[in-house]
């Protein structure tokens, strides 16, 4: 299942162009089709396709991050999204958005970090669970 | 003034957030760090004395105004001297915590329970609206409880924090339902929403008068005795010794017992002054003094003692409260704040007892003055207190409380005659936990003893000789606060005037002569009890505690039991079992509505099919049929991929491109979850006999067509246009965004999306949990 040269070499150029295409989705989400959901979705899948070639072991080294750190991030992303109107006297979760566009993002506001939230929160929860089946998986594999 | 509540109610909350680094930063010095908040609200309240005896200030926040629910809060004698209390003792709880946890690992979680718990006892006490105050209660209970069983590890820890919650959850429950009751019952006496959710609203209708008035009377006496642990709640009370010692002197001692006293205190106005509260709770009150007083004489544990003796006084609080006079009310609030100040530091001594000798009981102590000399000092005045011994506090409060029993006429002789008994008992209780420790001769402890370190003594020093100080000087304290306190509670302003010395005349010299024949009467009790003449010993132990207890052990036990059979019942461990239920099930409930919806009129058939939407239809149709009737797991997957992908070229089709993409991605990521774990599972399948077959056919045919029908019902039922006409109109001017669906998840409907992905996040870890579990458990075998 793990020796397929097809499947390593095609993951190395995939899995980054996924990765990226899933923060396309991600920022452009408010406008096209697209958004948190999706875009945390294509990058769990980027992953999972990394994971097919190279193991839960590689798969972890390359995303550094643990899963439930970019759950909890992203949970309190979330969270700061609708905390940040509150400060301005606003009712929780009202959106604020910056006067200004940047550069290559777009318009930035609350609303996206939210959208980010669910970004993380998405992403991070389904590598959890495939990561943890996969390590199952090894555990019973080895002996 | 106006914002003082809710800052003071903020504040432990905040202090929370910084107890854990300052416990790792600071060490065993921690608690003077975080005792200037406690201290802090203190001294502002302090600012507000002398009160005026019936000044009320109210403050409401918007909470959900629909519902005319405010978080409201009220600042008056009552709420100021408990306000008075909790932070004032609560800094000195900190101070000692530190002191009495040191160096453990768990300080810092130590603190963020107990300031939780003040940030909560404050809430509740200046809580004005009922609901508002109701959240505070449980949060009460519920630090409560994790104080308790703060040595999880300890199986006797454990059970005592539930006992404490579950009794404490179920008057909870009950005090909710009186508290809606009122509610009700003020709108309908024509108060308005805020009004009639507030204390201070309800105090301007007759509850008394108005149907309901026995519901509610029931259920908030309930709430407030199971909080309070009066018999026959009271059990959990000296089972809550479990906790730390600081927990003890703070919370089942000086405050949140007291919660259910504040209450009753506080609501003495709105539903007091009747016959069925006086005959209540003076039964009650009455029965829980001497069922604490004379339990005391059993226990040799100086916590229990202690613990024992706080239920008679809380039992004395409560009767003072349901007899309802002036001069009852105004006992209550000298004997509350004396009470307070002595338990605490009587606590504390004993927790420096226990800490230094290694020990709390009291066959194994004696002669330990010269070793410790300031926490004999501290526990001989406080005890001193404690039993009413004159200049003390603690006499002026049992002089008034003979005074009290004296003047009324709801239980008259019989209430007089248990004072005296209860009182006596207390003095032994008292002399129990000074005399015996501290005086006499030297036994031979766990530990070889040292005098405490300055700040576990701090707290109990100050409180005793403030017990000390109030009594040679009540005049400051009735003037300030006592009067405020006494004219809250009986809802028109009142004067007290405290003394040590009454004259002579008769009914003075009367309970003059009561008070002194109390203490010879405990001073000779407790010498019998020395002498081991008494028999009271192990009969008194089991006489007071096995009745309600073993009947709460009875129904937990028969709980347990019950969750269990039914658990065994509908948990079969077979996942094709689950299915069958929650599909059948589905079909039962969602079918005949469908159906009668159906019959209301004919199907349209679909006009201009396209050719590559019928091949999509059909290629969905085929796999799914296929995927029935493979033999390999895996190839069902593949089948099941199929259509779900067909499903999302569908979404394509008919121009739900978000739709799609989610789609797609669940796709692909469901089969490579479900491969995962299709792959480690035995090639093998054991097929089902042709009846099981049959039946499932039956089942799938049956969830299939119930889906069919749903979709076509689901296509014609009109929807109200306003609402996605308003989402259409405000897309792009309110919130800035062309793609209506994104908008809607994360700006219009975004607290629903907060909720899903909170959802999400505990379900990702239950998996990883249940895994995991599993994961060991199979490694665990494989050792074996």
């Amino acid at each position: 299942m793990r020796d397929s040269l097809i499947l390593r070499t095609a993951t190395r150029l995939l899995m980054p162009l996924l990765l990226l295409f899933s923060f396309f989705e991600l920022l452009r989400g408010h406008n096209e089709p697209g958004g948190g959901f999706v875009g945390g979705l294509l990058a769990a899948g980027s992953l999972c396709l990394y994971l097919l070639a190279h193991g839960p072991e590689a798969t972890r080294r390359v995303l550094r991050i643990d899963p439930r750190t970019l759950i909890g991030s992203g949970l309190l992303a979330a969270l700061g999204a609708g905390l940040a109107p509150l400060f301005l006297g606003r009712p929780f979760l009202t959106g604020l958005w910056a006067k200004q566009p940047v550069p290559g993002i777009g318009k930035v506001s609350t609303v996206l970090l939210f959208d980010v939230g669910v970004y993380l929160v998405v992403a991070g929860t389904t590598l959890l669970m495939v990561l943890t089946l996969s390590d199952r998986g090894d555990g019973e594999e080895e002996p | 003034m106006t914002d003082f509540p809710v800052i003071a109610v903020l504040a432990p909350f905040a202090a929370t957030v910084a107890a854990p680094f300052a416990a790792r930063r600071f060490g065993r010095h921690t608690g003077w760090l975080l005792a200037l908040v406690p201290a802090a609200i203190f001294v502002w309240t302090w600012t507000f004395l002398p009160l005026d005896p019936f000044s009320v200030h109210t403050v409401a926040i918007p909470w959900a105004s629909s519902m005319g629910l405010e978080f409201a809060f009220l600042l008056d004698g009552l709420s100021v001297a408990f306000v008075l209390l909790i932070t004032g003792i609560g800094a000195l709880v900190v101070i000692y915590a530190g002191g009495y946890l040191g160096a453990d690992p768990r300080l810092g979680r130590f603190y963020v329970f107990l300031l939780a718990f003040m940030g909560a006892m404050l809430g509740v006490v200046l809580a004005d609206n009922l609901i508002t105050l109701f959240v505070f209660w449980e949060l009460t209970s519920l630090c409560s409880y994790l104080l308790i069983g703060f040595d999880h590890e300890r199986a006797e820890a454990r059970a005592s924090a539930l006992k404490a919650l579950l009794v404490t959850g179920l008057g909870g429950l009950l005090l909710l339902a009186g508290f809606l009751l009122m509610i009700i019952a003020g709108e309908q006496l024509g108060l308005s929403p805020e009004l009639a959710g507030k204390i201070s609203g309800l105090a301007t209708v007759d509850l008394q008068g108005h149907p309901f008035y026995h519901g509610i009377l029931i259920l908030v006496i309930l709430g407030c005795i199971t909080k309070s642990a009066q018999v026959p709640f009271h059990f959990w009370l000296p089972a809550a010794m479990a906790g730390p010692t600081p927990v003890s002197a703070y919370l089942h001692s000086a405050t949140m017992v007291k919660a259910g006293v504040y209450l009753l205190a506080r609501l003495s106005p709105q539903l007091g002054g009747t016959p069925e509260w006086a005959w209540s709770l003076g039964l009650i009150g009455l029965v829980t003094m001497l069922t604490g007083a004379l339990a005391t004489l059993g226990q040799r544990d100086m916590k229990r003692v202690l613990a024992y003796s706080t239920l008679a006084v809380l039992g004395t609080l409560v009767m003072l409260l349901g007899v309802g006079t002036e001069y009852a009310v105004k006992t209550a609030v000298v004997y509350l704040v004396a009470h307070a100040m002595y338990k605490a530091a009587l606590f504390m001594v004993a927790g420096n007892v226990d800490h230094e000798t290694g020990t709390r009981e009291l066959h194994r102590l004696g002669g330990l003055r010269r070793l410790m000399p300031w926490t004999a000092a501290a526990g001989i005045l406080a005890a001193l207190s404690k039993a009413g011994a004159p200049p003390m506090f603690g006499f002026i409060g049992k002089e008034l409380l003979y005074k009290t029993k004296l003047d009324i006429e709801v239980l008259g002789a019989w209430a007089i005659m248990a004072s005296v008994v209860a009182n006596v008992a207390l003095v032994a209780s008292a002399l129990m936990v000074s005399v015996w420790p501290f005086l006499g001769r030297r036994n031979e402890t766990p530990k070889k003893p040292h005098e405490a370190p300055l700040s576990m003594l701090f707290g109990a020093v100050i409180l005793a000789f403030m017990g000390l100080g109030r009594g040679l000087m009540p005049h400051p304290f009735e003037t300030r606060l006592g009067s405020a306190a006494a004219s809250a509670i009986l809802g028109r302003p009142v004067e007290m005037h405290l003394k040590l010395w009454h004259g002579v005349d008769p009914a003075a010299l009367t309970v003059l002569g009561l008070s002194l024949a109390t203490l010879a009467l405990g001073w000779g009790l407790y010498a019998m009890i020395r002498a081991r003449v008494a028999p009271l010993g192990p009969a008194l132990r089991s006489a007071f505690t096995c009745g309600p207890s073993r009947l709460y052990e009875l129904l937990l036990r028969g709980l347990y039991a019950g969750a269990d059979r039914i658990t065994r019942l509908i948990q079969s461990g077979r996942l094709r079992s689950y299915v069958l239920v929650t599909l059948v099930f589905a079909v039962l409930v969602a079918a005949p509505p469908l159906l009668r919806a159906l019959g209301a009129e004919p199907v349209a058939a679909h006009e201009g099919w396209r050719v590559h939407e019928v091949v999509v239809g059909l290629l969905v149709l085929l796999a799914a049929l296929a995927a029935t009737l493979v033999r390999s797991r895996l190839a069902t997957l593949m089948l099941l991929g199929v259509v779900g992908t067909g499903m999302g070229l569908l979404f394509v089709l008919f121009s739900a491109p978000d739709l799609a993409l989610t789609q797609v991605m669940i796709e692909v990521l469901t089969v490579v979850i479900l491969a995962m774990v299709l792959y480690r599972l035995p090639a093998v399948v054991r097929r089902s006999g042709l009846a099981t077959r049959l039946r499932d056919v039956a089942v799938a045919l049956g969830v299939g067509g119930m889906m069919a029908l749903f979709v076509v019902v689901a296509s014609r039922v009109t929807r109200d246009p306003a609402v996605s006409e308003f989402f259409l109109a405000n897309s792009v001017p309110a919130a800035q965004g062309r793609n209506v669906v994104n908008v809607i998840l994360v700006d219009f409907r975004a607290m629903d999306t907060l909720g899903e992905i909170t959802v999400l996040a505990a379900a990702g870890l239950g998996v990883m949990a249940l895994l995991r579990l599993g994961a060991g458990r199979a490694g665990r075998e494989d050792g074996s």
